[in-house]
């Protein structure tokens, strides 16, 4: 049962997870970095309390926070034909992915900036700068370890929800593991690509734990 | 003390708190009328220090004292030139590319006040600057202010609990009780004369060893620069034959000038007490009679 064809296709699945999962955070991390800042800075107690936005910002949030993301995947076919011109595959794939993750790297994003000490942001305001001066000077740069650990947090997770997509075919190790593994029962191919899955999710983990422990400064 | 308002107080000074109501003035401009962006630009103008420093901890000392620099768009040339400078005058040249985590308290505080001074502010304010501090930090660190008072000309306003530091390094002092000022004037004045209760309070139970139980006829008698050089209470027992009890003698370095009180019970003899007393007053020395206690 094992042939060069097969690797071929585990290579494959391993490089559309990987296309997947990357292309995903970093368009979602375009989404959810400004919503998370937007966060902060909006709340009451924030440098620019802005109190319709931040409600709406919540809402927006928890409502796509708490829709499951099988769910999601499906409700928003629509929507990924009309960006992607398809919906299988994993570039149709990447839309549902960030639909999903912009909103819990938001969260990300909020607790990581809220950590910074707002004694060093007040110094700041007390040297006369802006609040985008404190955003991208402070708040951002301050926060750096965490946000770099909530970035590790983050891929692993979508890389989870990139091998759901599977089920609709979405390409990636997921769609191996449904096809194959499930599908078929062969054992054999479910758990090299759970095995393949493991290690790219410890991989981004400790490379993310790395590199954040590498840029903190407060110890 | 504690909850009194001080630290509102200086905030109101750079709007970082916004009075509800009443104005700020800074050279006779009315700051809490002004734009954000206005408000911007005066705080360049005025920098200010914190109890718990406030470095960003991400940036090493140089780039710190750079940051306000950069907020006010001055060219990197002139900025580092600056920063050069600044870390020379705080004593701290070699601590240029060291984190704050790798400073000790008094070393950060020293690179926050570089930091406050590098768009040469008209005033800096202190809030609670020295009270993280040890005492021997706390005195270089007011060293350092005081040189930097004297050679640069900054206005300097510090909030503090510790009269020992308006001792030090202050010219002028306001006490602030529940959110009022109960009095203010020159701090030799002040320590001199306290008039309300607080201030009374907290001038003299500085250091103290709780109340002292005093009986009758107890007085309090300051001197200042001029006779507290002169052996005025020896002078004084010799010449009226006056039995002295001193209860309390205490004498402190006002900016330069020597500065005492002592507290004494006269004898009941309202003779000599008087005899005493004229003797003192004579000297221009202030007498003033006492409570049961002081503390």
């Amino acid at each position: 049962m094992w042939d060069s064809s097969m690797t071929a296709l585990i290579v494959q699945g391993t490089f559309e997870t990987l296309y997947m999962t990357l292309a995903s955070t970093l368009l979602a991390y375009l989404i959810g970095l400004p919503m998370g800042v937007l966060l902060v800075t909006s709340d009451s107690e924030g440098i620019v309390p802005m109190r319709l936005l931040n409600q709406v910002l919540n809402i927006v949030v928890n409502i796509t926070r708490s829709i499951p993301f099988l769910i999601l995947l499906i409700a928003v076919i629509p929507l990924t034909r009309l960006i992607t011109g398809t919906t299988i595959g994993s570039t149709a794939t990447i839309v549902p992915l960030v639909i999903a993750a912009a909103p819990f790297i938001a969260r990300l994003v909020e607790s990581s900036i809220k950590e910074v000490d707002y004694g060093i942001i007040e110094a700041s305001l007390s040297m006369g700068a802006s609040p985008m001066q404190v955003v991208t000077k402070v708040m951002i740069p301050e926060a750096k370890p965490s946000l770099i650990i909530g970035a590790a947090i983050a891929t692993t997770t979508i890389l989870g929800y990139s091998a759901m997509a599977g089920i609709v075919g979405g390409g990636g190790l997921g769609d191996i593991a449904i096809r194959f593994g499930y599908y078929r029962y062969e054992t054999g191919m479910m758990v090299i690509t759970v095995v393949l899955l493991v290690l790219i999710v410890q991989l981004f983990q400790e490379v993310g734990m790395k590199i954040a422990q590498k840029q903190d400064r407060r110890k | 003390m504690s909850g009194a308002g001080k630290s509102t107080l200086v905030r109101c000074i750079n709007l970082l708190e916004k009075p509800t109501s009443g104005s700020v003035f800074i050279d006779g401009q009315d700051i809490s009328k002004i734009t954000e962006k206005e408000l911007r630009t005066v705080r360049y103008s005025v920098g200010m220090i914190f109890q718990q420093f406030n470095l960003l901890m991400q940036r090493t000392a140089e780039k710190n004292i750079l940051f306000p620099l950069e907020i006010a768009g001055v060219d990197k040339e002139t900025a580092k030139k600056r920063t050069a400078e600044l870390l020379e005058l705080v004593g701290l040249p070699d601590k240029a590319k060291a984190y704050p985590s790798q400073l000790s308290g008094g070393q950060k505080q020293r690179i926050a006040i570089a930091r406050a001074l590098a768009n040469n502010p008209k005033i800096l304010l202190c809030d609670e600057a020295t009270s993280a501090l040890d005492p021997s930090t706390t005195n270089s660190i007011l060293k350092l202010l005081k040189e930097i008072n004297h050679k640069l000309g900054i206005t300097i306003v510090i909030i503090t609990h510790e009269m020992s530091v308006v001792e030090q390094i202050c010219s002028h002092v306001a006490i602030i009780d529940k959110s009022q000022i109960a009095e203010d004037g020159e701090v030799e004045e002040i320590f001199r004369n306290p008039k309300t209760e607080i201030a009374k309070k907290m001038i003299f139970s500085e250091g103290d060893q709780g109340p002292v139980v005093m009986g009758k006829n107890t007085y309090r008698i300051v001197f200042d620069e001029k006779s507290s050089s002169d052996s005025v209470m020896a002078k004084m027992i010799l010449e009226t034959k006056c039995l002295v009890n001193i209860l309390h003698a205490d004498m402190k370095n006002i900016d330069g000038f020597a500065f005492g009180q002592m507290v004494i019970q006269l004898p009941e003899d309202e003779l000599s007490a008087a005899r005493a007393i004229n003797y003192l007053r004579s000297h221009q020395i202030t007498v003033e009679e006492v409570g049961s206690h002081v503390g």
